[in-house]
């Protein structure tokens, strides 16, 4: 197991190659699904906006 | 025939349907895209033989090597896309186009680093200016260019055509990194998988190689649609169908 | 149109004389910061001239098209029956000859301050003359694409700069081979057949640019 985890001497190269892989691959891959999520609640809250202000403008 | 080609493109090119049809397909390939990248990378770590000459070391290229292939991929699609809504003006494959330069900026920087990572205990240097490094480090300024002007100029339309034209213009760079190993004696190694007869690489390596290169394809695919999805939704707020999903996505929440 | 823009770049005298005192005093300060050793400066110096020609071109391409913008005669040029194309090319030329070919010409002094070779001063020369049109033509390309914004320079180096660096890699190569008595012929067929290509294919480039930025 250890030696598995060793890779002959080269261990840190291969951990970190991959390593960084999965990290950089996981934030490219998430942060849109984030940028989804904010851009539905800051969509939502244009509308409601926009509906008040429509209903002002009626009532007037 | 070739009618019906043009509107099936034109269908679904239309953002409203494009949104539905890959909020359908993303799931399959992220999925797939998963899978694959795991099966290669427990193929590539642990069951493919040492290499004779390099001990371990060699496994990054099973990291190193798709990376690179994505790095150019994704950019001769950046390329084209931006051709595409350059010269017949659909909007969809300008989204495309910008959608998919951090991604490929991002494989770029993967190549280049996991290279640099690899070139230490094989060539005993970070870093040499040798011709196809120093294209691929090309690629990456060309990436970030595009970027940078994309940023820059405030109209979306002309931004798209601008960093279109600057797209095409790099393309020139993408044969100069495949044929670099070629056409100079350089120290980066030679074409392997790439030869048009039997690939000079063993199967048991080329095996967790290939699943990898499918599984960083999948990924894009799947990533550049999220992507794309996002920005459709953001440029076209005031349109009816945005508005109607956003509405129906919010009733299913009784607090925000 | 070739004739006019000489005229005005005549009365602009700093638009030719600045860059060309930028390149000098650029190459100059080398041997000054580093070391004025014979050697190291010969090893170093054709890169050296040829980085600072690179930065001078780079630094003049403002001059390019970005008074013709701020006049509107760049919308007047769009519109005019001719080509835009060949508009474009004859601007390209015109700024080559007030920024590329004073190089050329003062780059005999810099080779020798540089310690560098007979052969090897001939060479230089031979790679700028192949190179600085190429600069110019893509320097083109990207002053097109910025031309309409307000803090372009940066952006512009950005862009120009990956397409600049075949040009840089080849041609201070092809020097120091020469200086080595290495054939350069490869490099020169390179540099030429890089310099056609952009010949023919960036003034179309740039025209698609600049409508684009005029739009």
């Amino acid at each position: 197991m250890l030696e598995m985890l060793q890779m002959g001497k080269y261990g840190a190269y291969v951990w970190s190659s991959y390593g960084l892989a999965l990290i950089v691959m996981g934030y490219v891959a998430f942060k849109p699904l984030m940028d989804k999520k904010s851009i539905f609640k800051e969509l939502a809250m244009k509308y409601r906006r926009e509906a008040h202000q429509s209903t002002i403008k009626e009532q007037k | 025939m070739f009618k019906s080609i043009m509107k099936f493109i034109y269908h679904f090119a239309s953002p409203k349907h494009f949104y539905r049809l890959s909020g359908k397909l993303i799931p399959w390939f992220a999925w797939l895209a998963a899978l694959l990248l795991i099966a290669g990378s427990i193929d590539g770590l642990f069951i493919a033989p040492v290499d004779y000459q390099q001990g371990d070391s060699y496994r990054i290229i099973f990291v190193h090597v798709p990376a690179a292939w994505m790095s150019m991929f994704i950019y001769m699609v950046m390329a084209t896309s931006g051709a595409i809504g350059l010269i017949w003006k659909i909007k969809l494959a300008d989204v495309i186009a910008s959608s998919s330069a951090p991604i490929g900026a991002a494989f770029t920087f993967l190549a280049l680093v996991t290279g640099s990572i690899w070139g230490k205990p094989m060539w005993g240097a970070w870093w040499v200016w040798d011709a196809r490094l120093t294209a691929e480090l090309i690629l990456l300024f060309l990436y970030l260019g595009f970027m940078a002007l994309e940023a820059a100029i405030e109209d979306p339309r002309a931004a798209a055509r601008a960093c279109a034209i600057l797209a095409i213009v790099g393309v020139i760079n993408i044969p100069i990194i495949h044929y670099s190993v070629e056409w100079w004696n350089t120290l980066h190694q030679g074409a392997t998988v790439t030869k048009f007869d039997k690939p000079s690489i063993h199967i048991s390596m080329l095996i967790p190689l290939l699943l990898m290169a499918l599984g960083f394809k999948l990924y894009y695919v799947a990533v550049v649609l999220v992507r794309a999805r996002n920005k459709v939704l953001y440029t076209d707020q005031n349109s009816g169908w945005v508005k109607e999903l956003i509405k129906s996505k919010n009733e299913q929440f009784t607090s925000i | 149109m070739i004739k006019r823009d000489l005229r005005i770049a005549f009365r602009h005298k700093s638009e030719i004389l600045n860059p060309l005192f930028f390149f000098i005093i650029v190459v100059t300060l080398f041997p000054l910061g580093i070391s004025p050793e014979k050697v190291l400066l010969a090893q170093i110096g054709p890169g050296i001239i040829w980085v600072a020609a690179l930065l001078a071109a780079m630094l003049s391409l403002d001059s390019l098209f970005r008074s013709d913008f701020e006049d509107g005669t760049l919308e007047l040029m769009l519109l005019s029956e001719y080509p835009l194309s060949i508009l474009v090319l004859a601007k390209i030329v015109v700024h080559w000859l007030i920024t590329g070919l004073p190089i050329i010409i003062f780059s005999p002094l810099l080779g020798t301050v540089m310690f560098l070779s007979n052969d090897a001063i001939e060479t230089l020369m031979i790679t700028l003359l192949l190179g600085t049109p190429i600069l110019s033509l893509i320097g083109a390309i990207g002053m097109a694409l910025v031309v309409a914004l307000k803090r372009g320079g940066m952006l512009l180096s950005l862009l120009v700069l990956p397409l600049y660096i075949p040009v840089l890699i080849f041609s201070s190569n092809a020097v120091g081979s020469s200086m080595a008595g290495l054939s350069i012929s490869g490099q020169l067929y390179f540099l030429s057949a890089f310099m056609l290509f952009c010949l023919t294919l960036a003034p179309i480039a740039t025209s698609a640019a600049l409508r684009v930025s005029l739009e």
